[in-house]
């Protein structure tokens, strides 16, 4: 079965996809690291952070709408973690509602860092839209590698994605081998059927693991991971890794 | 002459006890293309796993006069290519390149010789021009091929291969089985399919319940039904 990747639209063609790994895992870095600290009233920092990140989504070619769908993922995990802030806030009070003999009040401070930390969040993930959709991940795991992350957790990370989605398949197979057995009875039923499968899921990859590793030792694998370096600097890195940090530290220089 | 592999009276009992080989004795040629066959759990995966050293039973094994041993090992994997049964196991990397050039990139190869590895293994199994592409997105036919050239890409010289045709529709299995005459290494091959016996191999070798229970000619073996119903191979 086709699943769609995380890295959907990465074999596209633009200037942003051409771009070393290297380059854009530290511009996003970077760009989220600005977005992060900058002070919460200082709103047009954020519009032009925004008019950057518009711009490289627009010169990436990536359809508008998938970019803004992806994006929208993200406001549930936030605004849960975030949605109490404006009632704990010390402050001027917007509103205050009694409840029998409960209060509640929000504050203005409070619902205005609400807001900003959904700007924030919201900027952030447009960033990593737009390197995980112009990157193929195992490029990006190669950037990661030549930055220094340990080999282990990129060989956990590839295989994870290698194996995800044949995962995904052996799940829905065994759906469906359950439904057309009139899946139903009661709760307590469903709950322990559900626990067997994710057991039998566990054992299967657990076994698959062990012939993954046979088929690696059958290959000359004796525990050191060997990559071909293949990924290469190019001058259009180097122009856009310079032009982008001077963007990211322009507003400071006229706002401050 | 020199026999490419060498064993005698081998045996293996898995950790759980259950006994996968009782004395095997089997000698292989040069130039020979040899089927395993027998019913399932008859133990010919388990031989299979024994001329590289994955599972090392009581005996010695020699692969072209060298014995199974941890000093061997890597130059044996590198005559011995291993194809196991689920391309989905054999192929674990991003895409396939990064698989083909695995083997390769092992045995400390310059970039540019695994690279030319890879492109002559792609282009043996018809697959020249697939190098980027996710292994998830192949098809099972397009899979078998890919796994084949992952082994090929270290010259071996005997390829072992469990079940090659299992998956496979009645077109990709021949295209598939044309594939695997052209290579002209001694082919060691586990299955069911006496189809596939017939058309590849030269000799035939009978398993059962962990024994060679017979050692020949591949017309004579399939002609002998008795035989084949005895082992579970025919009805």
């Amino acid at each position: 079965m086709k699943h769609s990747f995380i890295d959907e639209y990465s074999d596209l063609d633009s200037f942003i996809h051409r771009l070393d790994p290297r380059t854009k895992l530290i511009a996003s870095l970077a760009f989220i690291i600005a977005v992060v600290l900058t002070p919460a009233s200082n709103w047009r920092v954020f519009v032009f952070y925004f008019c950057i990140i518009a711009v490289l989504l627009i010169l990436s070619k990536l359809p508008p709408l998938y970019v803004l769908r992806r994006s929208l993922v993200i406001f549930p995990f936030v605004f849960l973690i975030a949605v109490f802030i404006p009632f704990f806030k010390e402050g001027e009070i917007a509103g205050s509602y009694n409840i029998w003999l409960w209060q509640i009040s929000v504050t203005y401070s409070g619902l205005f860092i609400l807001a900003n930390v959904m700007v924030k969040s919201w900027l952030c993930i447009l960033g990593l839209i737009l390197l995980s959709s112009t990157t193929r991940l195992a490029d990006l795991l190669k950037g990661l590698r030549q930055l220094g992350v340990p080999k282990v957790m990129i060989l956990i990370l590839s295989f994870m994605y290698r194996y995800i989605f044949v995962l995904a398949d052996e799940v829905m197979r065994m759906q469906r081998a359950r439904d057309s057995r009139n899946f139903g009875g009661s709760r307590l039923h469903q709950i322990r059927t559900v626990g067997n499968m994710a057991g039998t899921l566990f054992i299967r990859s657990y076994e698959r693991g062990e012939r993954i590793y046979a088929a690696m030792l059958a290959r000359g694998f004796d525990g050191q991971i060997r990559t071909l370096h293949k990924l290469s600097f190019r001058q259009t890195d180097a122009y856009f890794g310079a032009v982008f940090c001077l963007m990211l530290i322009f507003p400071c220089v006229i706002w401050w | 002459m020199d026999k490419v592999i060498e064993i005698k009276n081998l045996s293996f009992t898995y950790p759980d006890g259950r006994q996968g080989l009782k004395n095997v004795d089997l000698n292989v040629y040069p130039g020979e293309n040899v089927a395993v066959i027998g019913p399932n759990g008859a133990g010919k995966s388990t031989l299979l796993l024994h001329f590289n050293g994955i599972l090392r039973g009581n005996s010695t094994v020699k692969i072209c006069r060298l014995p199974v041993e941890e000093k061997n090992l890597k130059e044996i994997r590198k005559r011995v290519g291993l194809v196991f049964q689920d391309p989905e196991d054999q192929l674990f990397s991003l895409n396939v390149f990064d698989d083909v050039a695995f083997g390769p990139i092992n045995m400390g190869y310059s970039e540019f010789e695994v690279k030319e590895r890879v492109a002559r293994a792609l282009g043996w199994v018809g697959m020249g021009g697939y190098e980027q592409r996710s292994p998830h997105h192949l098809s099972v036919g397009e899979k078998k091929r890919i796994a084949i050239a992952t082994v090929l890409s270290l010259d071996p010289e005997i390829l072992v291969i469990d079940e090659p045709t299992s998956n496979l529709d009645p077109r990709s299995k021949w295209s598939f089985i044309e594939l695997l005459k052209q290579l002209p290494m001694v082919k060691i091959i586990a299955t069911h399919d006496l189809e596939l016996v017939r058309a590849l191999c030269g000799r035939t070798v009978v398993m059962d319940e962990g024994k060679i229970v017979a050692d020949g000619n591949t017309e004579d073996i399939l002609d002998d039904i008795t035989l084949l119903k005895a082992h579970g191979l025919a009805h």
